[in-house]
């Protein structure tokens, strides 16, 4: 590899033993890649120094302490570090509690506290305190062609793909040493040739919903897998919500980190920008039959139309999202044998509570929560049998995580399902 | 593994370092994609993820050969915390590098090859006894038979 002197001056520790067990570990992950060097990141997105009872327990020999975690799990550092400020831009994304509302979600006490002394651990470091899926939304908006070194599938591929900032899908080691260094490996989507499509899509059928737009995605990312879609044809330009649900959908069935949408989005003004010059391996139609098969699919897992509990917010919701359902819920209240749960960010939430769209869906019966959602926290109501989501994201890993059955629709249809109980969905 | 016996055939594939190492045991094919987050049970190295073709079996001290990683960003720490629980493959095997398997294998600690001038999915079978020297980027596999 090839370390600049500043890169160098960090291995060799002159910056702390942090810092050079950060920049070993990343050395490490760079070399397994085959990256040459790295690039400086100026925006990190992860999870460091999660605290969780089997880390703490894991780790006692060390005193189980924040430093120790973050020492020996996020830098993978035998030798237990003093832990320094970030030296770059890093937000912290979704955890697994909801520091208001632990308890509805059944969180056991001491898991919450653990969970709250890390959040302080890392804000002593400088770390924004975002605590969503979605740091778009709430303020961090890479620039065009910023290397970042971000976690979490939906943001990666939004990141990418609507905003074309650079980043792969990293971890929480590869992040949490970022955060030390400002390093990260110059591999992948930081290169020009590694974002050029692979597969063109032809969207046949006309896609405006957002429920539309998460189906195309799980379509499409079933059909790709990790490469690089390039999209034309009949579709409305889509906004950053349809964006947040088509990316998630296709980061879940697939692994896809990058798309392309003819004439929309930034690295694709024409096809032939899209794809770089080169011709697509394969073209794939998504039509009228396609879209009933990806509908079909969704909810293959499904049978019973009492429904217990409704989920949204996966990514977690935009403001405009928390609007709409406040106002289908308005002067009604949900069924008695129902819980409705959406998960948004605290900044989204903080807005809700302004405008008093909380209070009224609070008012309904609902429960606006944040930092987690059903999946991460691995938390649905006691008793849940039947859940209704409007996410594919969500219906590709809650039932298969719980043990339960989903319903995919729209939010409309969710919201209808929270009040009467019944799934009442259908395919228009 | 009844009614077969290790034979000396010998194969050799060559490749490239992951993570370096030397490591050897009996092989845990696979031809899907792994999920970490969501898909493995690190605790048990037990593979969870519905219609995944090793469901409830795990690669706990085995040879894992397989395509590669895919999924959430948690892949890394899915099978770090297998390492931590003793649940973690002696050595890895595979086709397509992606940060997530890269990642994954070097806080693993794991010998771990990829690039091979043979399609380790081809030559190697569930059973077969396998040697990974990850710092020669060798693969030596022991062919198991019928008897």
């Amino acid at each position: 590899m090839k370390l600049s002197d500043a890169e160098q001056a960090m291995l060799d520790g002159s910056h702390g033993r942090a810092t050079q067990k950060a920049m070993e570990l990343l050395v490490r992950y760079a070399e397994a890649l085959g990256a040459q060097r790295f690039v400086e990141t100026t925006n990190v997105a992860g999870v460091p120094g999660s605290a969780t009872p089997f880390l703490q327990q894991h780790y006692a020999k060390s005193g189980g302490s924040y430093a120790a975690i973050f020492s020996h799990f996020d830098l993978d550092s035998d030798e237990l570090l003093d832990v320094p400020q970030a030296v770059t831009h890093t937000c912290h994304l979704q955890s697994g509690y909801d520091p208001q509302n632990w308890k509805l979600l059944g969180a056991k006490p001491e898991a919450f506290e653990l969970a709250q002394g890390s959040e302080q651990f890392i804000k002593d470091r400088g770390v924004e305190i975002l605590k969503t899926c979605t740091p778009y939304l709430v303020g961090n908006v890479p620039r065009f062609g910023e290397h970042c070194a971000w976690m979490e599938s939906s943001a990666v591929v939004y990141c990418n793909s609507v905003l074309g900032a650079r980043t792969n899908t990293e971890g929480r080691e590869s992040t949490s040493a970022a955060m030390l260094t400002g390093r990260i490996p110059d591999w992948g989507f930081h290169c020009d040739d590694y974002r050029h499509g692979s597969h063109l899509i032809e969207v046949d059928f006309p896609v405006e919903s957002v429920m539309d737009w998460g189906m195309l995605g799980y379509f499409i990312g079933a059909a790709v897998g990790e490469r690089i879609p390039v999209l034309r044809g009949r579709y409305a330009v889509p906004d950053l919500i349809r964006h947040k649900h088509f990316g998630a959908a296709a980061a879940s069935s697939g692994g896809v980190e990058m798309y392309h949408l003819v004439g929309v989005t930034p690295e694709a003004a024409t096809e032939e920008a899209a794809f770089g010059g080169g011709s697509p391996v394969q073209t794939i139609h998504y039509g009228v039959e396609q879209r009933r098969r990806v509908y079909q699919d969704l909810n293959s897992g499904a049978s019973d139309s009492n429904v217990d509990f409704v989920m949204l917010g996966c990514p977690h919701a935009a403001i405009e999202q928390l609007r709409e359902a406040a106002r289908l819920l308005e002067s009604k209240h949900i069924s008695a044998n129902c819980n409705l749960w959406i998960f948004t960010s605290r900044t989204v939430k903080a807005e809700a509570e302004r405008e008093g769209i909380v209070r009224t869906i609070r008012a309904a019966g609902g429960a606006v929560l944040t930092d987690t959602c059903s999946a991460i926290g691995q938390a649905v109501p006691p008793g849940t049998k039947v859940v209704a989501l409007d996410s594919a994201k969500q219906t590709h890993y809650l039932p298969a995580i719980m043990g339960i059955q989903a319903w995919f629709g729209t939010t409309s249809e969710c919201i209808d399902a929270a009040i009467t109980g019944r799934w009442r969905g259908e395919l228009r | 593994m009844s009614g077969t016996v290790l034979t000396d055939r010998i194969i050799t594939l060559t490749g490239r370092k992951v993570v370096g190492g030397v490591a050897e045991g009996e092989a845990l094919v696979t031809r899907d994609t792994i999920s970490g987050w969501g898909g493995v049970n690190p605790m048990t190295g037990v593979i969870l993820e519905t219609r995944h073709e090793l469901r409830g079996q795990s690669f706990k001290d085995k040879i894992l050969v397989f395509p590669g990683a895919k999924g959430s960003s948690g892949w890394s720490v899915v099978f770090h915390m297998s390492r931590l629980a003793g649940a973690a493959p002696r050595a890895m095997v595979f086709n397509e590098m992606t940060t997530k398997v890269a990642l994954g294998a070097v806080v693993m600690r794991c010998p771990s090859v990829t690039d091979l001038d043979q399609d380790p999915l081809e030559v190697i079978d569930t059973g077969d006894w396998v040697r990974v020297d990850a710092d020669a980027g060798t693969v030596q596999v022991r062919k198991r038979a019928a008897v």
